[in-house]
């Protein structure tokens, strides 16, 4: 066989492995710049006592879940009750980011689907949201016990990520940190 | 008299809240310059500059308020990398992440241009017409008539 034949077939099937694999990619995913980094700083009131603050200081010393959610976000009424279990399962604290939200349409949203939370840092002007490059609610973080992002969810939690994904990884950390 | 006034003050608020926030000339041009080369991450192939997703507008509000407060471009941009990774920036900066995409396209011309050189020469060589060869000829001439 002459190189001239077999490069350009060589070429033509690396193309189209290239192309096959992304096809099974979603490209809305987004990498997160933030993971392996900090968890960006915070200073806000408490949604459910405006007198409070809460900050990422709240997460200090063990494996906690950010959720970042909203009463207007038709996706996080479909994943509250796997954060409901999460939170129930108690094996890790699981805070609530309420972005660009009213406060009152807020704790209603509590009332009715049930407040999961240990507490929910309340982000009307959606700059904690901006901080924490969140494109789109919901959004789930886990924070490992020094601090560090080390998973973001895009998009709501399903059963299997739940399952296969935050749980094992809590697990891990938690045993990271012991 | 006063209903103009009101309509007229609708109007120029609407306007104001849309631009950004007080900036001189040259800040302005810098801020249309920045917005047309930041992505929306919501609607994700299109600039914060087209974009009406709530998202793209508080971006153009930060962008807008901190070149107001005396920010540089590369500050700026250093501050959207570093929540929305360089993905944000329609035009990435080259990097370890990056290389790639800046040089992908400019090796794969190199090649392309080399591989064709290679071709046309050998092609080239090939269509040489071959030198004649009397002696065979000559051979080849007597053998038919011999026949």
């Amino acid at each position: 066989m002459r190189l001239s034949f077999v490069l350009p077939a060589l070429v033509v099937v690396v193309l189209i492995g290239l192309l096959g694999y992304g096809l099974t990619r979603n490209p809305s995913e987004l990498p997160s710049a933030l993971l392996d980094q900090p968890a960006p700083a915070f200073s806000v009131a408490r949604l459910e006592a405006p007198d409070q603050l809460i900050t990422q200081e709240a997460f200090a010393g063990r494996v906690a879940v950010f959720n970042v959610w909203a009463s207007w976000c038709v996706a996080c009424r479909a994943e509250h009750a796997l954060i409901e279990e999460l939170a129930e399962r108690g094996e890790v604290a699981v805070y609530g980011l309420n972005y660009k939200d009213d406060r009152a349409t807020a704790m209603q949203w509590l009332d009715r689907y049930g407040d999961p939370f240990v507490a929910s840092a309340f982000d009307p002007q959606g700059q904690v949201g901006i901080d924490y490059g969140v494109a789109a609610v919901p959004e789930t973080f886990i924070i490992d016990a020094e601090g560090i992002i080390r998973f973001k969810q895009v998009g709501p939690v399903d059963r299997e990520t739940l399952e296969q994904t935050l749980l094992p990884l809590v697990a891990r950390l938690k045993e990271e940190a012991a | 008299m006063k209903v103009v006034v009101s309509v007229l003050f609708l109007i120029f608020s609407s306007i104001a809240a849309a631009a950004p926030p007080a900036l001189d000339e040259a800040q302005t041009h810098r801020y249309h310059q920045l917005i047309d080369q930041v992505r929306c991450l919501v609607c994700q192939n299109r600039t914060i500059a087209e974009s009406d997703a709530p998202l793209a507008a508080d971006l153009r509000d930060i962008i807008g308020r901190q070149i107001a407060a005396g920010r540089s471009n590369e500050e700026i941009k250093n501050y959207l990398v570093q929540r929305y990774g360089e993905w944000v920036l329609y035009k990435p900066r080259f990097s370890a992440a990056t290389w790639i995409l800046w040089l992908g396209p400019a090796a794969l011309l190199l090649a392309a241009l080399v591989s064709a050189i290679l071709l046309w020469r050998r092609t080239g060589r090939r269509a040489e017409p071959p030198a004649p060869d009397e002696d065979s000829l000559a051979r080849i001439l007597d053998d038919e008539r011999r026949s």
